[in-house]
């Protein structure tokens, strides 16, 4: 068995013939940048291969339209010569010398997880008879080599993500990766003619593009159940997103089961039972999401979009006015009562402490003042204040004063870009989200002249339908593509497929999202030159069979059919 | 019109063949539910009196005066299925008899008139009104807070605008495993349709396995094993649908959409030529050579008895000439039949031999508007489909089409696969199948419509809920009274309460807009 493994290691540092090598130096430049826009000093890289590798871009195509991998790893090397692997035999195990071990729990269950997409199809043999195979693969050998794998440490924003495997090692500074480069693997093992599993020889030095790579998911206009947002938590880590943004309350319902606020579930909730999310079921989400490198950030939005608080504690919606006497219908949040800020410092002391992220989600868009200017307690406030008739100022002194609150929790923040463009004024390490569809461009222009970080939704809504394949303009769009300095550029760290809950519930959630939502992912992660959509279409219709076979309704591109078809009605 | 209400009366005095027992309660409280069916019946008159089924002793029976009774294997499985369905909670056994709770129990004889005039020869005309009248009936049904079950009291009349209610699934683009299309019956069920046309081949693949030509599903479908209907999930389909009252209509696509017939089928398609030589690439069908109709006589022989509907789908649809022109044989066979250049002649002479086949399997064909265009000589009981046009195009067509005597059916507006965002099945609600200039006897010569879901971006995966409950408002469209339901501001609600109903029932039925089910749909 060992003999194997140094054959296969062996066979990693010959240096190929021709071309790639002289490469490798291009290769490290794209990983500099990339490893400088994360923002990180340090190296982790071990030598055996990193002079090895296909940057053309062309046969990086073609080779990958082999193996289809998805995201596309930054670089890769890949022969013919195949091993076998047997689910009897072969092994995921800890390599000697790495940091973490048996006790890691998020590794092993990340073992057994792709273990199974690995050899679960295969039935269950008997006794297996003894066979001699020319090469096979027995082990996985898993590498960690930062001194803190940060087993139990939630991902943040700072975590650095690339790692790097042989067929035999897989070796990455922390746990996080591992279970990236997990997901690569099993995507590179395939079944031959005779139905059984080899993984031809193979090098991937891998990292992603941007850190922040999101999906929003929208539990207050439809109620998803517990078991829907896991699941697609799973597909995000096959897609390799690691941000699940949870859009978790707004005006249709209020899901979230408050300890400090009962009322606010118990009243706004579609049903105050079967539709809501407990402390132990939110618990459960960051968990799992936290086994698969997905950090966890909730969005409580407000001024506006709050109808559903309204139900389940008085006061903290303006009443609004028709002509002199109040109409029986509330508005957003009411800024200028101190009862509100009261509100919002117990509320956020407990999200704070609830959510382990370091990011909170404030919202902040689309409030209309039609209410507030109906009120004449408000028309007052607003005298008092010297405000004029610009609502916009209400707005950002309601925005204001929560910020403060909730910096005062120790948590950043962020935002979607109304709050920028508002001209509140913001802490340094906020994020903006630009989701307006006019002026993309111009806008993050601003947000990054201005020195904020940000990330972008707006072209990634996909709770859009139209008739057709609407992956392509997804994964046409180039996040870096406005006018700005490097330093500018460095700071769109990411973006965030959205799909929001108007039209969508539990029965079409997941088609709708994959793989359309795995154009977003490749365009976060993978290289900016990996734009050929004749390469993205025949590897992404072999990543969609990927997620079909493991179980995952992922909807077709176009014509045509998978070796094993969705059976899961 | 007389005879129509001739029919009426007669099955009235027929239909009260289905009796239900119930236990009568008398309910203190001010709790008024008045459900809603969907589609709409005809005639409903529900009142705020009330009644409390105990499915502990509710039970589905024949009355004495039945012409049919227990061994009408039909309506016994009907039954069975309807029990679970009014009942969706006591197959999980919910324990203890609630409704003693109430008090005094009262045995009542209540009867529930489900008047019907729609008949098929294809099925006992009977068995399948009372099967719609169960469907109706379940919808009646609702649970209060505490979980008991009540109906109240209501007198229904019903009976379809229409006889053709049809559904098209399309298993050539994507293949679609048997389950999915039986669950796909199941929901059809519910709303009433009663045709299941099965687009079953075309260009990607043919999954039928023909017992008469098996090449063409081993060498033509995805895969010869995996990827193909057999004979007896083909007759799993049918029985299926038949317990229904659900028809299948087979569609065998030709001349056009034959690409993956010529895969197991030698010298069957067109060789297309690039100047003097053959380009390797192949185009509709050849209608030179008498094999290719020997050929399709023998296919459908075998497809008319595997289907037993009285009516067969001919395709005829989209047809390229492009590698007809070029054939320089398919030239020659022109200039001998003078043709000139006319190629839709050709196409005429090939669809002319098709309907003269069929015709001789005594089958009823259908056939895409297209044959009706470019061919006026086609035999007067040929039901033409329409499936393309703008509005104005549609009405103008329906008046040509029912001007030269045809049965015609529509399905233009009702193309489901072609998705937007928002509440389009808005749009699908508002047709008017009727709403073109011709005369009376004209009108009555469209005779329905069908959904259609065609397969070029749709699979297993996303068929359910692209499906549901969009094409519930072409259902209600082609059923209930036009007049009774032209707001779609009314049939909102109604439509949001049936999708539930088919969540409830475990159909992947898609939202119409924000809100909640009680139960929400628990699969993934």
């Amino acid at each position: 068995m060992t003999s194997l493994i140094h054959d296969a290691s062996a066979a990693l540092t010959e240096r190929p013939s021709g071309h790639t090598s002289q490469l490798s130096e291009q290769g490290k430049a794209v990983r500099m940048r990339a490893l400088t826009l994360l923002g990180l000093g340090t190296l982790f890289l071990t030598t055996s291969c990193k002079d090895s590798h296909i940057d053309n871009l062309e046969e990086r195509s073609r080779l990958s339209d082999e193996v289809s991998l998805w995201p596309l790893p930054q670089q890769f090397q890949t022969s013919p010569v195949a091993f076998k692997l047997s689910a009897s035999r072969f092994k995921i195990v800890h390599a000697p010398g790495s940091t973490a071990g048996p006790s890691c729990s998020l590794l092993q269950n990340a073992f057994r997880r792709y273990f199974k997409y690995i050899f679960g199809y295969v039935n269950e043999q008997g006794q297996p008879r003894s066979r001699v195979f020319d090469s096979e693969l027995r082990e996985l050998q898993v590498l960690i080599t930062s001194t803190d794998p940060e087993c139990d440490a939630y991902p943040s924003l700072k975590t650095d993500e690339s790692c790097k495997f042989a067929v035999v090692f897989l070796t990455a500074f922390v746990v996080v990766f591992v279970v990236l480069g997990l997901e690569t693997f099993s995507q590179l093992v395939y079944e031959d003619d005779y139905g059984v599993n080899n993984i031809n020889k193979t090098s991937i030095l891998d990292y992603p593009r941007f850190s922040h790579r999101g999906i929003l998911l929208d539990t207050s206009r439809h109620y998803l159940p517990l078991k829907v947002i896991l699941a697609n938590l799973e597909v995000m880590a096959m897609n390799k997103f690691n941000v699940f943004h949870w859009h978790i309350v707004d005006d249709s319902s209020f899901p979230f089961l408050s300890r400090t606020f009962p009322n606010l579930s118990q009243q706004g909730a579609y049903h105050p039972y079967t539709h809501v999310y407990t402390p132990v079921d939110v618990k459960s989400v960051i968990e799992f999401a936290r086994m698969r490198g997905i950090r966890v950030i909730a969005e409580f939005d407000t001024p506006g979009h709050t109808q559903s608080w309204g139900k389940g504690q008085t006061d903290l919606l303006t009443p609004c006015y028709s002509g002199s006497s109040p109409s029986g219908t509330f508005g957003p949040v009411n800024p200028i009562l101190n009862s509100t800020y009261d509100f919002m410092t117990s509320f956020f002391k407990e999200i704070s402490s609830v959510f382990a992220d370091a990011y909170i989600h404030l919202g902040g868009d689309e409030v209309d003042f039609s209410c507030w200017k109906s009120n004449p307690d408000i028309q007052k406030f607003m005298e008092q204040q010297g405000f004029g008739q610009d609502y916009s100022k209400l707005e950002s002194y309601y925005i204001q004063r929560l910020l403060d609150i909730v910096s005062s929790t120790k948590k950043g923040y962020m935002v979607w870009q109304e709050v920028f463009d508002n001209e509140v004024k913001l802490k340094g390490d906020t994020v903006v989200e630009v989701w307006k569809m006019n002026m993309v461009e111009e806008e993050l222009q601003n947000v990054t002249g201005a020195g904020f970080t940000t990330i972008l939704s707006a072209p990634w809504y996909l709770d859009y339908i139209s008739y057709g394949q609407d992956w392509k303009n997804y994964y046409k769009v180039e996040p870096l593509s406005f006018n700005g300095t490097p330093e500018q550029k460095k700071l769109v760290i990411g973006g965030e497929a959205c799909l929001w809950g108007e039209y969508v519930d539990a029965t079409n959630l997941t088609p709708r999202l994959w793989p359309r939502a795995s154009a977003v992912a490749e365009r976060l992660w993978s290289d900016e030159n990996v734009k050929d959509i004749g390469s993205a279409y025949s590897r992404l219709e072999k990543h969609r069979c990927h997620m079909v076979r493991r179980g995952i309704p992922a909807e077709p591109l176009f014509v045509g059919h998978c070796g094993h078809e969705y059976s899961g009605l | 019109m007389t005879s129509l209400n001739m029919a009426l009366k007669m099955f009235q005095a027929q239909i009260k063949l289905l009796r239900f027992l119930f236990l009568l309660i008398v309910i203190y409280g001010e709790v008024e539910h008045v459900y809603g069916v969907w589609p709409m019946p005809q005639q409903i008159t529900q009142s705020t009196e009330r009644y409390l089924l105990n499915p502990r002793v509710f039970a589905l029976s024949y009355a004495n005066d039945s012409m049919a009774q227990s061994g009408c294997s039909v309506l016994d499985v009907a039954f069975k299925r309807y029990f679970k369905l009014i009942f969706p909670d006591f197959a999980h056994g919910t324990g203890r008899d609630k409704s003693l709770r109430f008090g005094n129990t009262l045995r009542f004889y209540g009867e529930l008139y489900v008047a019907n005039i729609f008949r098929q020869k294809y099925l006992n005309s009977i068995s399948c009104s009372v099967k719609l009248g169960l469907e109706s009936f379940s919808q009646l049904v609702y649970q209060d807070d505490s979980s008991a079950y009540f109906v109240n009291k209501t007198e229904i009349e019903d009976y379809p605008r229409f006889q053709f209610r049809g559904l098209l699934l399309d298993t050539s683009r994507h293949y679609l495993p048997v389950n999915s299309i039986l669950s796909t019956l199941d929901a059809m069920a519910y709303s009433k349709f009663n045709v299941f046309h099965w687009h079953i081949v075309d260009d990607p693949s043919f999954p039928y396995q023909s017992s008469t030509y098996p090449d063409l599903s081993n060498k033509g479908a995805f895969h010869p094993m995996t990827h193909i209907y057999t004979q007896s999930d083909v007759r799993r389909v049918i029985a299926h649908a038949r317990l229904r009252g659900i028809r299948v209509l087979p569609e065998f696509d030709s001349p056009g959409h034959t690409l993956s017939w010529g895969k197991g089928q030698p010298d069957f398609l067109t060789p297309c030529y690039k100047g003097d030589v053959p380009s390797g690439s192949f185009g509709p069908l050849n209608p030179t050579l008498s094999s290719s109709y020997q050929f399709m006589s023998d296919l459908f022989k075998e497809v008319t008895s595997v289907f037993h509907d009285s009516h067969v789908h001919l395709g005829g649809d989209e047809v390229d000439f492009t590698c007809w022109k070029s054939n320089p044989k398919v030239q020659a066979f022109m200039a001998k039949m003078g043709f000139g250049s006319d190629y839709t002649k050709l196409e005429s002479y090939y669809m002319e031999n098709i309907l003269n086949i069929t015709a001789a399997l005594n089958k009823i064909s259908i056939v895409w508007q297209d044959v009706f265009d470019y061919h006026e000589h086609i035999p007067k009981d040929t039901v033409l489909e329409i499936w393309r046009g703008t509005p104005a195009e549609i009405r103008a067509e329906l008046g040509r089409i029912t001007l030269a005597g045809h049965r015609v059916l529509l399905s233009a507006p009702w193309y489901l696969n072609h998705i937007s965002y928002g509440q389009d099945w808005r749009n699908a609600y508002t047709v008017q199948p009727q709403n073109f200039s011709g005369t009376e006897q004209q009108k009555e010569l469209v005779i329905g419509g069908e959904v259609c879901m065609w397969g070029e971006y749709v699979d297993a995966t996303n068929l359910v809920s692209r499906l549901w409950p969009r094409a519930c408002a072409a259902a209600e469209r082609l059923w209930s009274n036009e007049k009774k339901t032209s707001s779609v501001e009314r049939a909102f609600p109604r439509l949001k309460d049936f999708r539930c109903t088919l969540v409830r029932r475990g159909i992947q039925a898609e939202p119409l807009f924000f809100g909640h089910c009680k139960h929400e749909y628990s699969g993934l």
